[in-house]
């Protein structure tokens, strides 16, 4: 498929010198970090993959806006324990199993009810947008969570430059799947390839962020390079990783683990301590802050819209969150 | 054989002392909690497969002195589920540990693995030669208990894995095969067997005898 430019960039887009700077590196540290060692063989699999785990350094334009207090989590642990079951359904999987994955180059398929569509390179779907650093909650709906500094910007300014249309009521996001480069795909463990969405007015919200970066370097394949969604107020899997389409639709866009599991993974997914997992309890959560660290008192209560309330809970006034849970 | 019993008993607490020595140097991986819970649930329901296993391998050598191994390791199966309750009570839960009541209630798996948990404790509390002894045929009928506990284990490994998940993680099937194997082992096929034949030969017998209306 074609691959378009983006649509014409607005005079108030145009950035200062300094600015522009800062933007290209960050597009070499893009393009030269995760497997610019493509084609390594398989005995040169893990150092191709801790190369991709090293991250390279991204410039961040602004910090300090959204953090949390919490202290986050080591840089280890959560590059090293999460769950991408297109790379094996162990924490560690993830980290082990994506050595050869390649995140360039990359394009992403934009679709449905917005006036631009086609598929755009990542560097120019980036380019307009000055990476912020924001330090939020990861609440996974398997009752632990992590505090990660995330690099990234608002999804809802991606989304405008495409002009949705009133009927784009939804926004599907797509994963890539790739068998030779992801073995957890040889798995029916879900219906691949993984599938995510949110209501259109959720995906605006300023807390939404696409990221392509934690701890201040670019996303580790097995955190899902080179672009991934995070919500904060909802259970981890709702931060579809690795995208590669994203589509506005009408109606509700069906999304993996619901798909699997609807009595265990709502649409929604918002995370709420009063409503629990069928076999496990939300109420709390444990706390992994990394190796080395304390056994103990690790647990703390887990808070409504994972402590983001403030900011989102009146976008479900009037809904009943058991019911749309 | 008295001499093999502290070398049995020094390898069972291995699991625990390798368990410790990781939980001290901090080399438990990045959630050393659930390192705990999984590797002492592993060990409590290995242990209590291998109680099973100690009359099939008894009569399978003809070693008939292998059963005094069983109390131990039946034993010891008690202590690491115990030693796994408590992590999950001390450590994971912590000051939620009310938290326990409402799981049991509420979560299947948790509800199995509380249940084996509690049909243990009889089991245990009545291990020594003394309660053998005085229990006499009600202590054989009593410990016919110890087949539910590793079924239960079994359960609640299976359904603590998430949907979807089943598939690519297998242990619990593993686990639930040996257990299985364990079983099926001890099905007295021979006398149902028997059974069998003397039913069919009954059936063929009532069919050639006349009905006493016939007879009459
Ligand atoms: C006394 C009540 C029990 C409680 C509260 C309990 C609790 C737990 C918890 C919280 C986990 C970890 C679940 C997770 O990470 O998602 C677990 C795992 C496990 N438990 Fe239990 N458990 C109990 C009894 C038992 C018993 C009696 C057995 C064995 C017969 C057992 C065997 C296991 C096994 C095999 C695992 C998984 C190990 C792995 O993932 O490698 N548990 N248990």
């Amino acid at each position: 498929m074609l691959i378009r430019r983006p649509p014409d960039i607005r005079s108030s887009e145009i950035t200062a010198e300094s600015v522009y700077r800062r933007r290209r590196a960050v597009l070499k540290a893009l393009a030269l970090s995760p497997l610019a060692l493509a084609g390594c063989g398989r005995g040169a699999e893990s150092q191709a993959g801790q190369a991709a785990n090293a991250g390279a350094p991204l410039e961040v334009a602004r910090r300090g806006a959204y953090v949390v207090g919490d202290p986050p989590t080591d840089y280890d642990a959560a590059t090293h324990y999460n769950n991408y079951y297109e790379f094996g359904t162990a924490k560690d999987d993830p980290a082990k199993n994506s050595g050869r994955f390649r995140p360039q180059p990359w394009s992403v398929e934009i679709a449905g009810e917005a006036e631009v569509t086609g598929r755009f390179a990542l560097e120019d779907l980036l380019r307009p947008h000055p990476l912020e650093e924001r330090v939020y909650r990861m609440r996974c709906v398997e009752a632990w969570s992590m505090v990660i500094p995330w690099v990234g910007f608002p999804l809802g300014d991606l989304l405008k430059r495409f002009r949705p249309t009133s009927k784009a009521k939804y926004v599907a996001f797509t994963t890539v799947a790739r068998p030779d480069e992801m073995p957890g795909l040889a798995y029916p463990v879900l219906d691949w390839p993984y599938r995510e969405g949110l209501r259109i007015d959720e995906a605006m919200h300023p807390l939404t962020i696409l990221t392509v970066g934690l701890f201040g370097r670019t996303l580790p394949n097995q955190n899902g390079a080179p672009l991934r969604l995070v919500v904060p107020w909802k259970y981890g899997f709702k931060g579809i990783k690795s995208i590669v389409r994203i589509a506005f639709t009408e109606r509700q866009p069906v999304t993996a683990w619901n798909r699997a599991a609807p009595d265990e993974y709502g649409f929604y997914a918002n995370v709420n301590p009063a409503v629990d997992h069928p076999r496990w309890s939300q109420a709390t959560e444990r706390r992994i802050t990394g190796a080395g660290f304390g056994l103990f008192g690790n647990r703390i209560a887990t808070l409504p819209f994972n402590g983001y309330a403030e900011q989102v809970a009146s976008l479900y006034a009037g809904m009943d969150l058991r019911r749309y849970y | 054989m008295a001499w093999s019993k502290p070398p049995l008993f020094a390898l069972c607490l291995l699991p625990l002392a390798l368990l410790a020595w990781d939980a001290t140097r901090g080399s438990l991986g990045p959630d050393p909690v659930a390192q705990l819970e999984h590797r002492s649930g592993d060990w409590a329901l290995r242990l209590l497969l291998a109680t099973l296993a100690v009359t099939p391998l008894r009569r399978l050598t003809g070693v008939a002195k292998l059963v005094r191994y069983r109390r131990m390791l039946g034993l010891f199966a008690f202590f690491y589920v115990c030693a796994h309750l408590a992590i999950y009570l001390l450590i994971d839960l912590g000051g939620y540990w009310t938290q326990l009541f409402d799981e049991i209630a509420k979560k299947p798996y948790i509800t199995a693995g509380f249940a084996a948990w509690l049909l243990l404790i009889p089991l245990a509390a009545t291990s020594t030669q003394r309660m053998m002894k005085r229990l006499g045929r009600r202590w054989q009928q009593l410990h016919r208990l110890v087949y539910a506990v590793p079924l239960l284990g079994v359960l609640h490994y299976a359904w603590m894995v998430k949907s979807g998940n089943v598939i690519a993680h297998r242990a619990p099937l593993y686990y639930g095969a040996s257990f299985a194997a364990l079983m099926l082992w001890r099905v007295p096929w021979a006398r149902l067997r028997g059974g069998l034949r003397t039913l069919r030969a009954g059936t063929a017998a009532a069919t050639r005898c006349p009905t006493p209306a016939a007879r009459r």
